[in-house]
């Protein structure tokens, strides 16, 4: 087991370097560098371009050099100092400003996968086993709106509704009081109240989808020899159930969030966005809009490596619970 | 019980039928039963063709400014009225509206002018313009009697444009979005799957691995990543078929993944073994014996891959690192739902996405009936 | 119906009149039809049948997992316990008519009728250890403790002689073998000492000579525990090695029921004597076969494998270093194949004789050794190194039929093109003369002109076999390998296919390679056979002479193991396991 798990951790370190790359190509796509696009702006401001600052900071941020040493250098720095490079936008170290938003992003995105697999796993249950009555079908439609809605979509009308119906804000993910107050039981609290809203909007899709998955991974097992076995030993229906087609149902969806985690990642983007929460996206979305690359390229790595983690945590735990896969 | 593999109708003519009966015809059979697919599809189809000759459905221009409507709330189309007479007249119609403003709080509203109507008719002369960039026409489906009159069946918007005609030229846009990108997602995903799934080795586990990273790395914030390198000067065309591009740069990895699986699969059925025994090349194996049983599979997922272009589109657009105006999509259109303050003045401007809704619902009926479909001798499915 | 019932004592469960039907579209489809049948403790009743008779649900309809199938009509009486050792049941219940999901039916399953399955592999839960699964039935019905549970488990393992049964309990299902899984299933079965043992199809899916042990241990544990056993089969062969009493199946009735010295001796219904004949003129070798060769000699080799090998790669552990560990499926394999001649390539799973048709055919490539295929001008070519364009005319000379009826037909083509396919891809470009042709080659087959419009889900898998048939025929071969081309087939149906293959052979100066785990079939069919053992020919030569006279031991073992459709010669050979010298 923990050769197996040693084996998939050592498999994993290749894709974050392709992850990290593909990045760091990101950052390096628009046209020109960042420098150009600064004195642009500066001389579009009508103010002087100091050509020694610029010269100073090209060979701070080494922008003369090929794409590769620019690369060695970016992600030495980060494995090595944690040193993302530096936000040309707020002139600030780029590591300093995202750790608390980075934070807040995988609390949202972890409590949003509880969230899903919480209400996905008893429904997809309910659903496969009462396949085509009336309470599968709700469910089912249900469902597919959920699937069929953008997340953003969620997100307007809630606010919407709150602002217009309710009076009530809810953007952001803590009160006025607590935004710039230091860390204490009340403040969790508070984030915890917040989060709710965020939560069901970013999982409403995952959530739709896993029922599905839950449903149909059930129809299959529901059927199956050793289940008839089971109850030819005299178990009654319900212990059945959990014990022996829910149990191994169970496999496969470990499994899902491998796919559903970047689902949610990707998801919860667009929703913070909406809702103005302070987590990494719309930071991150302004630094891609104003081409503040480092600050950008950051974010895209860290999401991106919290997925990875994601199917990490999904694998293993698979391993886990599946004695097959274990063992070869 | 043993499962019957034969069709065993209790007629023997219908016996006969089933018999001689093409896989092709099995699937459409069996897809027919699935009322929700079928009346999806009609759906679907009703879509493209708004989006095929967007601009015989559209009254107006979509990019056509008015000052005097701005957020004009919608107007319902009334069929008949009583004129002065005390008559009752089949006239179809809206009612005038006009912008006041509350002389205390300054409030601008719309109000109902008393015994002011557009009367509307079907095919309307209009300037003439080209369908499809091709044939001149100098009609529209509907519009005012009186030209020059503007009714605002979805309301407008901030600068008074009719909403009902820019959600149909954004029809055009967000409908093709996918189609388009879907075909370039294929294209990759057969070419990628298929040489996966056919000649194994070296290729297949290089291609899964790129596949394998591409599901596990969340797409919206490499998708903006890679819409935020477009330089914003492009042409909407250019642009229209970079973000085309780049949605299916991601998205191919899904098909891909299917279609090698299948092939996979595929390869080693005995029929197809016997292909090759037959004599037939590796050309013909996959074209004759192979690609007839996979096209099924491919529809029914390349079906189920529209709407999720569709909602990447939207959710690009909506972020400002899409489509950008003058474009039209309907992610464009949400793009202006995007304050509090413009919703809470004209909620009509959601109705973009109802529509969204609506299409990526009726797309997933779709998919979903024709996978079940696609297999026309499984057991399972409705 | 026949009823010569000796027995006088009371039986343990009456099945009275019984009707299971399933809902379909088309109203009730009945798969037991007013089925009536007596099991008695310690005796077997054996339900014999092909697939489709009902069998399989009946003997579900006893447990109450009938479903999604509904009792309609009948009663399943449950007769109390007639021995002292066993739970005490209060009076005769009626079974049909309990809730299937209540506790009294609950009680009953697992406890005084207990079952098993056919899929050794399916039948047990893949993520728990048998341990559990077997403890889980102890303790559902009696109430002792954990510790005491596995105790009971391990001597139950034991009884069902798995080797170490304390390291066995803790182990998945996925760690056994087959032959293991399916004593752990009877482990389990027996956990509670039922009083009846519903045994479905038990040995059908395992190797004939596990079939063999395990048939053999179902009896000492039915002497032992004096267990009612009912035991469902299609094979007529098992029926005379078990039975004390037979019950023949047929569309959902009991059309013939005797005790089994009775109805092999004197089966009066027409339907149990073809099943009768068919199981027992496989055991001989066939006139049709030995008239032929008279009439027309066998001529020179055509097909000349030498030394053949193919070996494939099993695993690479490690993440730094590959070790590859290397599984021979076919070792230096030899054999002439002559004009005119049949040769049998028998084996158990795992044996590699169908690896050796693949490699035989080009389907794969051999690592090692010669294919040597003298053509009709007398020519030797190697087909060994030949790439697909190389092969091309030997394929055309050396056709292949499959196992799979149901997989080896292109569902998206019609039985016409499926025939054509190899006419149209050897030059035949004339679309009149390929039609001419493949309704020359369906009549040769025996299917009507008109299948050439159908698709092949319009045909039973002993038509589609007759399709590949044509299909294999189709370019003049002159040779044929058949892998595994009946196993698939019921009973009377597959004779009819051999036969044909027979009658064609004659017509169209075939040989055949003919691959099949059947030891019966091979001597009905070829003149020579080759026994095949973990990937080596362990003994070959003349048919007969190899079924009548074995010299090597696991041929020996394999020949013994083979249940003789005879019920007064069920004791006349004793088996024993062959093990590999190491």
């Amino acid at each position: 087991m923990l050769y197996y798990i040693f084996r998939r951790i050592v498999w994993s370190i290749p894709f974050f370097f392709a992850i990290s790359l593909f990045a760091f190509l990101i950052i390096q796509a628009p046209p020109g560098d960042y420098l150009t696009t600064y004195a642009a702006r500066l001389e579009a401001q009508g103010q002087v371009v100091d050509q020694a600052r610029l010269e100073t900071l090209r060979e701070r941020f080494a922008l003369g050099e090929p794409i590769l040493v620019q690369y060695f250098n970016w992600i030495s720095g980060i494995i090595t100092r944690g040193d993302f490079g530096i936000s040309f936008e707020f002139q600030q170290p780029v590591s300093e400003m995202i750790g608390q938003r980075m934070a807040l992003s995988v609390v949202l995105a972890t409590s949003t996968l509880f969230f899903t697999w919480a209400i996905a796993l008893p429904i997809g249950i309910y659903s496969a086993v009462r396949q085509y009555t009336a309470g599968d079908y709700f469910f089912s439609i249900l469902g597919f709106i959920g699937l069929a809605t953008p997340n953003f979509l969620i997100a307007l009308a809630l606010m919407y509704y709150g602002t217009v119906h309710l009076g009530a804000d809810v953007t952001g993910l803590f009160s006025p009081e607590y935004a710039n107050a230091p860390w204490s039981g009340a403040k969790v609290v508070d984030l915890l109240k917040h989060l709710i809203i965020p939560v069901v909007i970013v999982g409403t899709a995952s959530t739709a989808s896993l029922i599905r998955v839950m449903r149909a991974n059930l129809l299959d097992e529901l059927f199956k020899p050793y289940v008839v076995t089971a109850r030819a030993k005299g178990l009654s229906e319900f212990r059945l159930l959990m014990k022996y087609p829910v149990r191994i149902a169970l496999n496969p969806f470990v499994s899902t969030i491998g796919w559903a985690f970047p689902q949610i990642v990707s998801g919860s983007t667009i929703v913070a966005v909406v809702l103005s929460l302070p987590t990494a996206d719309p930071l991150m979305l302004d630094a891609l809009l104003s081409q503040d690359m480092y600050l950008a390229g950051a974010f895209i790595l860290l999401l991106s490596v919290l997925s990875i983690v994601g199917m990490l945590v999904s694998d293993i735990l698979l391993a886990l619970i599946d004695p097959r896969i274990r063992y070869t | 019980m043993e499962l019957q593999h034969t069709a065993t109708p209790s007629d023997p003519r219908a016996a006969d039928d089933v018999a001689e009966a093409s896989q092709a015809r099995l699937i459409w059979e069996k897809f027919r039963k699935h009322r929700v697919a079928l009346v999806s599809l009609y759906i679907v189809g009703a879509f493209y063709v708004v989006a095929l000759f967007a601009e015989f459905f559209q009254p107006f221009d979509p990019n056509l400014t008015s000052r005097t409507d701005v957020y004009h709330p919608p107007q319902m189309i009334r069929l008949t009225y009583v004129d002065d007479m005390g008559k009752r007249v089949f006239a179809p119609h809206v009612q005038k509206q006009k912008l006041t403003r509350d002389k205390l709080t300054l409030k601008a509203s719309y109000a109902p002018v008393e015994n002011e109507r557009v009367f509307l008719r079907l095919f309307p002369k209009v300037e003439t313009y080209k369908l499809v960039n091709l044939i001149p026409v100098n009609r529209t489906l509907f519009g005012p009697v009186n030209q020059g009159e503007r009714f605002y069946l979805f309301g407008s918007d901030r600068l008074g444009r009719d909403m009902f005609s820019r959600i149909v030229a954004g029809t055009r846009i967000s409908m093709s979005i996918g189609l388009v990108g879907v075909g370039m997602s294929l294209v990759l995903g057969l070419i990628i799957g298929g040489a996966a799934g056919y000649f194994g080795g070296w290729f297949d586990t290089a291609s899964s691995r790129v596949i394998e990273l591409m599901l596990s790395i969340p797409t919206i914030p490499i998708w903006l990543g890679l819409s935020a390198a477009l330089p914003p000067s492009l042409d909407p065309l250019t642009r229209y078929f970079m973000i085309t591009l780049i949605l299916s740069l991601i998205g191919w990895t899904e098909l891909a993944r299917v279609v090698r699986g299948r092939f996979m699969a595929m390869r080693s059925e005995d029929f197809v073994t016997a292909g090759r025994l037959d004599g037939a090349s590796p050309r013909r194996v996959i074209f004759r014996h192979m690609m007839p049983s996979l096209v099924s599979h491919i529809i029914a997922s390349v079906s189920l891959a529209i709407p999720v272009m569709i909602l990447a589109e939207t959710s690009l657009s909506f972020l400002g690192l899409g489509l950008m105006p003058p474009s039209i999509s309907w992610g464009v259109l949400l793009k202006e739902a995007q304050n509090i303050r413009s919703i809470a003045q004209a909620e009509w401007l959601f109705i973009p996405g109802g529509f969204v809704v609506v299409v990526v619902l009726a797309l997933n009926f779709l998919g979903d009936g024709l996978r079940d479909a696609a297999d026309p001798y499984s057991q399972h499915g409705a | 119906m026949t009823q010569t019932n000796t027995t006088t004592q009371t039986p343990i469960i009456s099945i009275r009149n019984l009707t299971t039907a399933f809902a379909t579209r088309d109203g009730d489809f009945n798969a037991v039809d007013d089925v009536s049948l007596d099991i008695h403790a310690g005796k077997t009743l054996c339900l014999v049948g092909e697939s489709g008779s009902g069998k399989s649900v009946l003997s579900r309809s006893l447990l109450r997992i009938e479903q999604p199938g509904l009792i309609r009509k009948g009663e399943i009486i449950l007769h109390p316990s007639q021995s002292a050792a066993r739970r005490v049941r209060p009076g005769a219940i009626d079974l049909a008519t309990l809730d299937v999901k209540g506790k009294t039916i609950r009680d009953i399953r697992g406890r005084d009728i207990a079952m098993i399955f056919q899929e050794p592999m399916s039948s047990l839960s893949p993520v728990h250890r048998i341990g559990s699964q077997i403890t889980e039935s102890i303790r559902l019905h009696e109430k002792i403790s954990k510790a005491d549970a596995r105790d009971k488990a391990v001597d139950l393992l034991k009884q069902v002689e798995i080797a170490s049964p304390e390291v066995a309990i803790d182990k998945y299902p996925f760690e056994f073998s087959g032959g293991m899984r399916q004593r752990a299933m009877i482990a389990l079965a027996l956990a509670c000492n039922p009083e009846i043992l519903v045994a479905d199809e038990p040995t059908t899916a395992l190797d004939v000579t596990i079939q063999a042990e395990i048939l053999d241990l179902l009896k000492d544990l039915q002497n032992r525990h004096q267990m009612a056993m009912l035991f469902i089969t299609h094979d007529m062969g098992v029926v005379a090695q078990i039975a004390d009493q037979v019950a023949v199946m047929r569309h959902g009735k009991v059309i013939e029921e005797n005790d089994v010295f009775t109805l092999f001796r004197e089966p009066q219904h027409s339907y149990t004597k073809t099943l009768l004949k068919a199981a027992q003129s496989s055991d001989t070798p066939s006139q049709r076969r030995t008239e032929m060769r008279a009439r027309r000699p066998i001529g020179q080799p055509i097909l000349r494998a030498v030394d053949l090998g193919k070996k494939f790669p099993l695993s690479s552990k490690g993440i730094f270093r590959k070790e590859v560990r290397w599984l021979h499926a076919v070792k230096d394999v030899s054999f002439d194949l002559h004009a005119g001649e049949n040769i049998g390539i028998v084996g158990e799973s795992g044996s590699g004789k169908t690896t050796l048709a693949r490699c035989i055919q080009r389907i794969v490539t051999a690592q090692s050794g010669q294919i040597l295929l003298t053509d009709a001008h007398g020519t030797e070519t190697d087909l060994v190194g030949l790439d697909d364009k190389a092969l091309l005319p030997h394929w055309r000379d050396m056709r292949m039929i499959f196992q799979d009826p149901f997989a080896s037909l292109n569902p998206r083509m019609t039985i016409s093109q499926i025939i054509a396919e190899p006419l149209l891809l050897s030059g035949m470009t004339s679309a009149t003369e390929r039609k001419e042709r493949v309704e020359e080659l369906l009549d040769l087959v025996g299917l009507p002109k008109s299948a050439g419009s159908r698709y092949p889900h319009a045909f039973s898998g002993g038509q589609r076999q007759r399709v590949s048939i044509a299909r294999a025929i189709a370019p003049k071969p002159r040779i044929i390998i058949a892998d595994e081309a009946t196993s698939a087939l019921d009973v009377s149906i597959r004779s009819r296919v051999m036969d044909l293959l027979l009658d064609l052979q004659e017509q169209l100066d075939l040989s055949y390679l003919f691959i099949s785990h059947d030891v019966g079939l091979v001597r009905y069919f070829c003149d020579r056979v080759l026994v095949m053992y973990k990937g080596e020919v362990v003994e070959s030569g003349e048919t007969e002479q190899i079924c009548t006279d074995p010299h090597h031991r696991y041929t020996q073992s394999l020949l013994s193991a083979v249940p003789v459709a005879d019920p007064t010669r069920r004791d006349a050979t004793t088996r024993f396991r062959y093990h590999a010298p190491t």
